[in-house]
């Protein structure tokens, strides 16, 4: 390979450099071609460079037959080139003058809803393929049903391997009616549905000639313009307390009493002057200084990282919440959540777990499982023995400290957790919560003000 | 878009800070592995901005191959004395002397024997957690590896049976023995690096610009000419006008002819280039799945 040289003049940075990020990731089962697809992403938007090109060239020889296999892009362990499958969730990155792109690709197959779990949580948009041939299987139902249940904002259906049917509009009408039969049961409130080819390139980046009957975006154009500036939550403002900031020695002897309260914030804005409640004291204070490194900020938003100072000098730890008087949280012991369970070793009623939600973790013991939901009609099947690995059910639990916090439905961040297995520590399984039956009722007062 | 909105380097940001606290937070022995190049350089920042005005409250740590570029050394020990930490630096060849690492007879690279030196500084020092600057766009293996990154006692990775890693909930727990590496930049790309550096206004070492340097051409590679790796009869030897994109061990890293002797025009130079990164490191390229393998026995 020639050493890069110096780039020619009309390559330069694009005139409108990207400044908004997309996460998105893709998934359905084996070999509906979703590595295939980020494959063609990647290729046919011209983020792959010459040496990625050489070893997929390269590999091509050994495995491929000749013919350049693209999802070895993303395949990027041993074990996965050589049974020609993807193991682990993989992440994958590339820019158009646009937007930058984080796609997760998620296997189909084993350990499915851990890996579509893992690769979608923070994600702004799903895709879903199909294989046109086999129309709606399990796994899409699946994936659809996740991805309600994770409130992605917005999905895509790719419906793949058009060019197997031989572009058959009247297929691909037939797999959007069959997805809309079901679509209204579910949480998701934009979807967009696609006809490809990603192996051929048909619709992906470039629009195909072969299907005149559909109008809409190719896939890059629609995740290009697909609307995100509201899928962060910026009503009631929440800030798990994640450090206390204190400096032991400082230079500066203005910062012998600093102590600040560092932290992300995970939903609303916080202003300077606010009054706030620190949870679960319910002691009252208002905010004296939201400080920065670049300097003290009049007002910091969700998701950005900073450190508030407050006016009263009050016991306040990681774990504790920081939230505005206007919205308050839901406060218990007693949690009702939906559960993605993740582990060969079966949940059951009366074990124990840790139970991580934003900065805290707690014991917690599972009191009972309300029900488990049958995937191939989304209904609740009330009082399981125990929820499997891949299960998506129902369950109660009960913490040793006052959790505070949002419907999973209202706030990502504080309406969800992870419970890890002691021992092993593995994570076992991501949960959802229900909104709560009432905001919190502070046994204090205004006494602190 | 309104203004209760962060643009793409203050989200890779913001997300970065939160991990180096959960860090600060969770583990009892944490230390920040601190090299003096591009990506460590933002992870410095990162990590001023995670625990400012209080002080950073992680040890850096180093492993030195002795075949480090002087500059780099040079910058990194000036760097973490100006940020006031403490720098720890562990040896290749203290590690060979001590019989912790075992050369390959033959083998000058000392790529495979930073494993055995950085475990054994994390059984020294019992670190918990070491917090590396790893890119996942770097390469294939790096890709699917989570932002905490679990090993056993044996420090290796297993990538079949990696923790699930969920919304911004990550899982730090690990018992005695095992110890955890955490990669704040995982989403962060090689152009998000140098936009950062720009928008921080960071320093970086020299030998990231533009300078004029004697070079030996090998493996299609043009390497700095040094003691280590003297030129042999018949080869190319060139004094070329150059600068690395990523810096390895000085007998495996390419240098790249390039006039960039600013920030801006390496921007523009990456935004042009056709090969990647790590296209001019020579230690990936042995084996589609050499990273993979190195990762397995306890490398970054």
């Amino acid at each position: 390979m020639p050493p890069s040289s110096s780039p020619p003049a009309s390559a330069a940075i694009p005139a409108n450099h990207p400044v908004e990020i997309l996460r998105f990731n893709t998934c359905g089962s084996v070999d509906d071609g979703k590595s295939t697809l980020i494959g063609r992403l990647l290729y046919d938007s011209k983020s792959l460079m010459e040496d990625q090109i050489e070893t997929l060239e390269r590999s091509a020889d050994i495995t491929g037959g000749g013919q350049i296999n693209l999802a070895n892009l993303t395949d990027g362990l041993r074990a996965e080139r050589e049974q020609g499958i993807t193991i682990d969730v993989a992440y994958r990155y590339f820019a158009t003058p646009r937007r930058k792109f984080i796609v997760a690709d998620t296997p189909g197959h084993l350990q499915y809803t851990r890996n579509m779990v893992t690769g979608a949580s923070s994600s702004n948009l799903a895709v879903v393929l199909v294989d046109a041939r086999l129309g709606v299987i399990e796994q899409s139902r699946r994936h659809t049903y996740l991805t309600s249940l994770l409130r992605i904002p917005h999905l895509v259906i790719a419906v793949n391997k058009l060019d197997l049917v031989g572009w058959s509009e009247e297929r691909f009408l037939e797999i959007r009616d069959a997805f809309e039969s079901f679509l209204p049961l579910l949480d998701i409130k934009d979807v967009k549905f696609i006809p490809l080819s990603a192996l051929n390139g048909d619709n992906v980046v470039d629009s195909s000639k072969h299907t005149p009957w559909y109008n809409g975006p190719n896939l890059l154009a629609h995740l290009e313009t697909v609307h995100i500036g509201s899928d962060w939550n910026l009503h009631g403002f929440r800030f798990p307390v994640q450090w206390v900031n204190r400096p032991n020695n400082p230079r500066n002897a203005s910062l012998h009493d600093f102590r600040g309260l560092s932290g992300q914030i995970a939903g609303g804005i916080v202003k300077v002057g606010q009054k706030v409640m620190i949870l679960p004291s319910g002691l009252k204070s208002r905010v004296k200084e939201i400080w920065t490194l670049g300097g003290s900020l009049p007002e910091a938003f969700c998701p950005q990282s900073v450190t508030l100072v407050l006016e009263d000098d009050m016991d306040v730890s990681r774990g504790d919440q920081i939230v505005g008087l206007d919205l308050l949280p839901g406060m218990s012991t007693d949690l009702h959540a939906q559960v993605c369970w993740m582990n060969p070793r079966p949940l059951q009623r009366g074990r124990n777990y840790y139970l991580k939600h934003t900065t805290q973790t707690l014991q917690a013991i599972v009191t009972s499982l309300e029900n488990r939901i049958d995937i191939h009609t989304f209904e609740p099947q009330p009082d399981p023995a125990e929820l499997g690995m891949n299960d998506i059910g129902e369950i109660r639990i009960k913490t040793a400290k006052p959790v505070v916090y949002d419907g999973y439905g209202t706030n990502r961040l504080t309406g969800s957790f992870i419970l890890i297995e002691q021992g092993t520590n593995q994570t076992v399984a991501a949960g959802m919560l229900m909104p709560p039956q009432e905001p919190v009722r502070p046994e204090y007062n205004d006494f602190a003000i | 878009m309104n203004i209760y909105h962060l643009d793409h380097l203050q989200y890779l940001e913001t997300e970065a800070i939160h991990i180096i606290r959960e860090v600060a937070a969770e583990f009892e022995r944490p230390a920040l592995m601190f090299s003096g190049g591009k990506d460590s350089i933002c992870l410095l920042r990162l990590a001023e901005k995670a625990f400012r005005p209080a002080d950073i409250p992680t040890p850096f740590l180093n492993v030195d191959t002795g075949h480090h570029f002087p500059e780099l050394n040079t910058f990194r020990d000036r760097r973490a004395a100006e940020l006031g930490g403490k720098l720890i630096i562990r040896r290749v060849e203290d590690a060979i002397r001590n019989g912790i690492a075992i050369p390959n007879p033959g083998e000058i690279s000392r790529n495979k024997l930073q494993i055995p030196t950085l475990l054994a500084a994390i059984e020294e020092f019992r670190f918990d957690c070491c917090i590396g600057g790893a890119r996942r766009d770097e390469e294939k293996a790096r890709a699917k590896e989570r932002f905490f990154s679990f090993r056993d006692a044996f420090g290796q990775w297993d990538p079949k049976n990696q923790r699930p890693e969920i919304w911004n909930l990550y899982n730090g727990r690990i018992n005695p023995g095992e110890h955890m590496r955490v990669f704040p930049l995982s989403n962060w790309t090689e152009m998000d690096v140098w936009e950062y550096i720009r928008r921080e206004k960071l320093e970086v070492p020299t030998i990231y610009f533009s300078h004029r340097r004697t070079c030996v051409r090998r493996q299609d590679q043009w390497l700095p000419v040094n003691d280590l790796i003297p030129p042999k009869p018949g080869e190319r030897v060139r004094e070329l006008v150059v600068r690395v994109r990523t810096i390895g061990d000085i007998i495996s890293t390419g240098m790249v002819e390039s006039p960039a002797d600013t920030v801006d025009d390496i921007i523009a130079e990456i935004s042009a280039a056709r090969v990647t990164e790590r296209g001019s490191r020579a230690d990936d390229k042995s084996s589609e799945a050499a990273m993979e393998d190195r990762k397995k026995q306890g490398y970054f």
